[in-house]
């Protein structure tokens, strides 16, 4: 094995690759760009909606309850309402999202309740809409409360203590700090994002380095040179393994700025109920090491893999088609990891890329289960070694190479 | 010095099956003289030298360069020819200088001496003038000086070409001609595939007419001229092939 041979290719590969647009658009500006486009972008909108949502007075009408003048004179009351005049079409304004909700009263609502018979007062809500769910959401709760107080009136009329119906209290807190309750959403998107940064950033050289030269007739050149084909195919790998692993580095330094901005712009804090502590969105620098650190044998799987497919292609387009399938099969295990309840076992611990990304959504919360770091970083580098030997083998071959 | 020793190789195509694209090859070339393998396109002519390049491995036979046996020590024998085809481009990101230093250091050649050779070669070729431009931005003439420096850099023995004029105008033509004459002066091993009979006229000191994987007559111009009674090389060609023409299809 003659490292100088392997040096060579690889450095006159990287020569190519630097004077590449494509390959410099999908390594540096792709990852730089789809966090702070993706992740602040949605959030921007997120915190613009509910923000606006939050703001808006939302018109509410009241249906019936001439006969309840009570509730219908604390509902015209509420300060987060605006009650205007009912119209026969009521529901059907809702429904067109003219007005946010609507309040039915029954007949006789007042009386009924006093008499002791009970009774229900019906919210109308366009579900889906968080204009209207926010309204509907509101108005239930001050009802509630409006209930409530009609509830101490009553002890008190009786002259009956004021906790009589409620005991005792429950309230809920939550141990895990601000840091991984966002840790838990954030870990999974940057798992998602990683896996596709490594992915996309090996691609195009991959294709380029392979496919491409048969397609540009210059493979017949390369292995007229007296380098084993071993070196050749080596310093190709090296090639795409640090394009990939650049995009990688650049997407946690993205993730990084994008989140420390985030924070600084108070976006978050309107996205939260008030009184709750905003999320902290920042990763240490722990995390972040780390996250780079499980990403190494995770491109060279996927440069080798890559290598190894687009080998079979003749020209940049059939090797594309041959690998946009493969895109939607590595995305599956990263949407696995990020729903709610996908946790690490021994089990999926083993199962590529989807330990990644339950790893990375550790990780990112500040977990470091150190045998299961082990069990994912080896497999992860039993399957890449495995790509690898593939792709070397490959390159032996004839019938991949010239293939007509 | 090449030597061909019963070379065959075999396909596996799905509809025709097996393919002998070529069947049980032998022939020897010197240094000092062009050997010209004469053939219609798919006789077998790319494959044979495929072979002798290293770049494809004999199914049965072996080839030997230089004393190297292409299947015991192709990296021996890659160092010791050049080989050049219309297969066989540019990078079209590297500068014509970058091009040739590229094969030059995969040929393990030091870079003072790598620089002596480069100068020499660019000079020799008329290059200075290109140097610095990237393959995708010169002309044919241009890329063909370049591919002929490639092939020359570490001063090879044994010389490969593979229908090298194919698709180029009479100019460009005229300066890979003029090359391969010259390596013959200098005493380098010479083998060449065409399907062009001026061109072994003009060049060639021995011809191997190939058909159907299989090499059917060898010998100088003249030997031929007389053995078939013919003096056109043309007539003579389409006499030997015609027996065999078109039993590939049928095998």
């Amino acid at each position: 094995m003659s490292l100088r041979n392997i040096g060579i290719v690889y450095r006159k590969e990287l020569t190519e690759a630097l004077r590449d647009k494509r390959t410099l658009i999908t390594t540096f500006l792709v990852p730089l760009l789809v966090i702070p486009v993706m992740g602040t972008g949605f959030t921007a909108v997120m915190s613009a909606v509910i923000g606006n949502a939050k703001k808006e007075k939302p018109k509410v009408m009241i249906v019936g309850g001439t006969d309840s003048p009570g509730v219908v004179a604390a509902l015209q009351q509420y300060p987060k309402i605006n009650v205007i005049r009912t119209t026969d079409d009521w529901k059907h304004k809702v429904v067109e999202k003219e007005i946010r909700a609507a309040v039915e009263i029954p007949e006789g609502f007042e009386k009924n309740v006093s008499e002791g018979q009970g009774g229900t007062l019906k919210i109308d809500v366009y579900g889906g809409e968080i204009k209207s769910e926010f309204a509907a959401g509101n108005i239930e709760s001050y009802l509630k409360e409006y209930r409530d107080g009609m509830v101490a009136k009553r002890l008190e009329a009786h002259s009956l203590p004021a906790n009589l119906l409620r005991p005792f209290q429950v309230k809920k807190e939550s141990l895990a700090s601000p840091e991984k309750q966002a840790g838990a959403i954030l870990g999974g998107i940057i798992a998602y994002t990683l896996i596709l940064m490594c992915l996309n950033g090996a691609m195009h050289p991959a294709i380029d380095l392979t496919a491409g030269e048969k397609e540009r007739g210059t493979m017949e050149t390369i292995l007229s040179s007296p380098v084993p084909r071993t070196h050749l195919v080596l310093g190709k790998f090296l090639l795409v393994l640090t394009a990939s692993l650049t995009t990688a580095m650049l997407l946690m330094v993205s993730v990084e700025v994008s989140t420390t901005v985030l924070q600084k712009s108070h976006a978050l804090e309107q996205m939260t109920e008030e009184g709750e502590p905003a999320p902290q969105l920042t990763l240490g620098p722990a995390a972040i090491a780390s996250v780079i650190i499980m990403a190494v044998p995770l491109s060279v799987l996927f440069s080798a893999g890559l290598i190894t497919i687009a080998l079979f292609a003749k020209s940049h387009k059939e090797a594309q088609s041959y690998i946009a399938p493969l895109m939607f099969l590595v995305v599956i295990p990263a949407v696995a990891a990020m729903l709610p309840g996908v946790d690490l076992t021994p089990k999926l611990a083993i199962v590529p890329l989807l330990n990644v990304s339950l790893l990375c959504k550790e990780l990112v919360t500040g977990e470091y289960h150190w045998n299961y770091i082990a069990l994912i970083f080896a497999s992860t580098c039993v399957y890449a070694a495995g790509a690898l030997f593939l792709a070397v083998k490959m390159f032996q071959r004839e019938s991949v190479l010239f293939r007509s | 010095m090449i030597e061909a020793l019963n070379l065959c190789k075999r396909f596996q195509d799905k509809k025709r099956g097996e393919v002998r694209a070529v069947d049980g090859v032998s022939f020897t070339c010197r240094p000092g003289e062009i050997y010209g393998l004469l053939g219609a396109n798919g006789a077998g002519k790319t494959t044979t030298l495929r072979m002798l390049a290293t770049i494809l491995e004999p199914t049965e036979g072996t080839a030997r360069l230089c004393g190297h046996d292409v299947v015991e020590h192709p990296e021996r024998v890659r160092a010791n020819c050049g080989f050049l085809s219309t297969a066989t481009a540019l990078y079209p990101r590297l500068t014509a200088q970058e091009m040739v230093e590229y094969f030059g250091k995969l040929n393990g050649l030091d870079s003072a001496t790598l620089k002596k050779r480069i100068d020499e070669i660019f000079d020799r070729l008329d290059m200075n003038d290109f140097r610095d431009r990237r393959c995708d931005k010169l002309s044919t003439g241009m890329k063909q000086k370049t591919s002929i420096a490639r092939t020359l850099v570490h001063d090879p023995p044994v010389m490969i070409f593979d229908e090298p004029t194919l698709g180029l105008d009479i100019m460009t033509t005229r300066t890979i001609i003029e090359f391969i004459r010259e390596c013959r002066e200098r005493q380098k091993t010479v083998i060449f595939s065409t399907h062009v009979m001026r061109e072994v006229e003009k060049l060639c000191d021995i011809v191997g007419i190939i058909q159907g994987g299989k090499l059917l007559a060898e010998g100088t111009l003249e030997q031929l001229r007389q053995r078939h009674g013919e003096n056109d090389l043309e007539e003579i060609f389409v006499k030997i092939v015609s027996p065999h023409y078109g039993v590939q299809e049928t095998v």
